[in-house]
């Protein structure tokens, strides 16, 4: 017998079919078999969205699992499960775990763990170099042949241009996207915040715009020299959304991601020498914060991604400069782009749903039995049901990743996930719900 | 229930004024010492110092014997530090003996502030890494006040490696605060511009002998080898553009004096001319340390 799930009444927002209104959802044999006002069902498990957004699964092409090699920090499984309470029905994981995930070896250990034991789909990201050592080519072809969607050396930026050069001929010809973590290694070397007022009174070492800046604009000629679809992780310097957006009026295939604590904190909201405000890029000061969101608003900036960074609690409760980068992002994502982008009326609800969906699609490129990212009859039956304005607040002792370090522990947010639906299955919803 | 004493940057004039009056009732005055009061009489202070020291320690120790406190001074060398303990249980072993407060040097910035948030035994910042060294500035304050008699008006020339010096950013903390002006010199790689927005009324010039006219007191600062990475400029240099020699101290007030934090390098940031000579308060800014410390472990411990 074939599975059915039916959405009822819910407000169904899909940007990639254009379409915004209270419909039902069928999700039939794990895809998607047809939305409209008037479906019936019978024999379908039904579901009442009333009051509720109805949007295509969440897609986080930014995440690290930390498995195999730091599953102190987080795993397959409870990654997935974080991501899942964060409406996250897709995630792509970068690949700087141990070994790195720069053979298909590792790349098929990581799909066939996650078809065990993850809720949510999992796609692993490659690595550029073996090794993520910035200097031979990894097996980019095996592994995208395994399962990778796409390459990064994400944490440890390819620094030789020719090394990257040939990385992105390569992608060219496999039609995957090279994601870069730009930071020029010379100017950020040693820095632990933002290079700014606040870094020289704390006694901190810089890391200066310039070392996002000085990698992006490198890498957006090498993308002309090859044709490459080439995309900025993390973007969040005033000078690199302003040359994604000259690259894209030129017609390059550039795409960039912003995160959500990049355009919700800055270097004077930082709680000093508190490690869950340390990552890589760093906090920023207000003007380049207030430039990713207006490259939000503009369209220059093309998704929203979280870099969600587990770190177990020993390696955060240290002095700030020994601390590790990054923070946990999957469950608070929603919460934290509703409030800076359409609680303040910058962006539509809509537009909304497109950076966590249709456009993270687009980026990655998923075509035929993987199309995902839309509504649409055939595509993977993934749905992220969410509220726009219920209040709830963060406590992050109830997080279902294994990490807790996060700068959002207690904050109220207004509107978040409700029911996460992965390939037709319910994975996840909110308590009391 | 004591409280903490982190940084010169979150106190505020009433309670610096507080400080620094305290200290001079227990300055020798021409007396044979440093006044023993025993207002702290069965106190413990811990000293634990993670990085190397002479002065400070030992400044700490005689003010908080002094006040009749009893003390025990640790080292990173040969402590539990060395044996790969993290600073936090380190700390929290540290404060299951029940100390009265931590005296507390680390060469992280922030050390102490992210410790003070984790513990109930309050901290005073002995200096930690390129953020603050608020016990510095308040002998120094009480320094100058001690021979010019005021803070405000005064042009305050600080000279040298900028960037890496916590005394620098407690000195700046502290005397943006009573209205001197401040004017901060040095190489362009240890001096950033950024530096001009830490404080109201600083001004930053990178030639020294437009930076010294007129200067009513002169810092001089240790080149700090152990936290560049990189050499800002050959030392020759660095003695040519930014030593301190005779030919300065012409260009300043009359009554300019000199100072230095030490320790000192005699040839490399200073001449043993200047540094020996009537203008220099080297030898009363260590005499102060006591009576300066022995105020904040009593503000920190009574107030």
């Amino acid at each position: 017998m074939v599975k059915k799930l039916l959405i009822r009444n819910g407000r169904v927002i899909c940007p990639a079919s254009g379409h915004d209104g209270i419909a039902h959802v069928l999700i039939e044999d794990g895809r998607i078999a047809a939305v409209g006002p008037e479906l019936s069902a019978p024999g379908a498990e039904t579901l009442d969205a009333a009051g509720l957004v109805v949007a295509p699964g969440f897609i986080d092409i930014h995440v690290h699992l930390r498995e195999p090699g730091f599953t102190h920090a987080e795993t397959i499984a409870t990654g997935s499960r974080a991501a899942a309470a964060g409406g996250f029905t897709t995630v792509c994981c970068m690949p700087n775990t141990n070994p790195v995930n720069d053979s298909a070896t590792v790349t098929t250990y990581i799909v066939e763990k996650a078809r065990r034991e993850a809720v949510v789909n999992v796609f692993p990201i490659g690595a550029i170099t073996k090794g993520s050592e910035g200097e031979e080519l990894a097996a980019i072809g095996s592994m995208v042949a395994a399962g990778a969607v796409a390459i990064s050396d994400d944490g440890r930026p390819v620094m030789n241009a020719r090394v990257m050069r040939r990385a992105m001929e390569t992608a060219r010809v496999l039609d995957i996207p090279v994601i870069q973590h730009c930071e020029d290694l010379h100017l950020s070397a040693g820095g632990d915040m933002h290079e700014c007022v606040d870094s020289v009174r704390l006694g901190l070492r810089g890391i200066p715009a310039a070392a996002e800046d000085v990698m992006v604009a490198r890498d957006i000629l090498l993308a002309e020299l090859t044709g490459a679809r080439y995309h900025v992780a993390h973007i969040s310097t005033k000078n690199a959304v302003a040359m994604v957006g000259f690259a894209r009026k030129r017609g390059l295939p550039v795409t960039c991601e912003a995160t959500p604590h990049h355009i919700a904190l800055d270097t004077r909201l930082m709680r000093p020498y508190d490690s869950n405000y340390k990552m890589k890029p760093p906090l920023r000061s207000p003007e380049h914060v207030q430039a990713v969101i207006e490259g939000i608003v503009s369209g220059a900036v093309d998704c929203l991604a979280t870099d969600h960074a587990p770190h177990a609690g020993d390696d955060k409760m240290q002095e700030f400069e020994r601390c590790p980068f990054g923070i946990i992002g999957l469950e608070t994502a929603l919460g934290v782009a509703l409030e800076v982008l359409v609680h303040t009326g910058r962006i539509s609800l809509n537009r909304l749903v497109a950076l966590f969906t249709s456009e993270p699609a687009r980026v990655i490129g998923w075509k035929g039995e993987q199309a995902r990212g839309a509504l649409k009859p055939g595509y993977a039956g993934d749905v992220t049901i969410f509220h726009p304005e219920y209040p709830w607040t963060y406590d992050v002792k109830n997080s279902l990743s294994k990490s807790a370090n996060t700068p959002f522990n207690g904050r109220t947010f207004h509107g978040g996930p409700i029911v996460t639906i992965v390939g037709g299955e319910i994975v996840w919803k909110a308590p009391g719900f | 229930m004591g409280r903490s004493l982190l940084g010169i940057e979150d106190l505020d004039r009433v309670e610096i004024e507080r400080i620094l009056e305290r200290a001079v009732a227990f300055q020798p005055h021409g007396g044979p010492g440093f006044a023993k009061v025993n207002t702290c009489t069965g106190m413990m202070v811990v000293n634990a110092f993670f990085e190397n020291s002479t002065r400070t320690r030992s400044s700490f120790e005689i003010a908080a014997h002094r006040l009749g406190a009893d003390t025990l001074s640790i080292t990173a060398a040969g402590s539990s530090v060395a044996k790969g303990e993290s600073l936090v249980d380190t700390i929290n072993t540290l404060s299951a003996m029940r100390p009265s407060v931590i005296v507390m040097r680390h060469q992280a910035s922030g050390a102490p502030h992210f410790l003070a948030r984790h513990l109930s035994t309050p901290i005073v910042n002995a200096g930690d890494g390129t953020h603050e060294h608020p016990t510095q500035a308040l002998l120094d304050a009480r320094t100058i006040l001690d021979r010019c008699g005021r803070l405000e008006g005064l042009r305050v020339v600080i000279i040298g490696d900028i960037l890496h010096s916590r005394v620098a950013r407690s000195n700046i903390f502290l005397l943006t605060k009573f209205g001197a002006s401040v004017v901060l010199c040095g190489p362009p790689t240890l001096l950033p511009r950024e530096m001009a927005a830490i404080a109201p009324g600083i001004e930053l010039e990178y030639d020294m002998r437009r930076a010294v006219r007129d200067a009513h007191v002169i810092m001089m600062l240790r080149v700090q080898l152990e936290r560049i990475h990189e050499p800002p400029m050959q030392a020759g240099e660095y003695f040519r553009f930014y030593g301190l020699r005779q030919e300065h101290v012409d260009l300043a007030h009359p009554d300019v004096i000199v100072m230095h934090p030490g320790p000192m390098n005699r040839g490399r940031e200073i001449s043993s001319e200047v540094a020996d000579s009537q203008r220099s308060m080297i030898l009363n800014q260590v005499e102060n340390g006591v009576p300066v410390r022995m105020a904040v472990l009593e503000r920190v411990l009574l107030w």
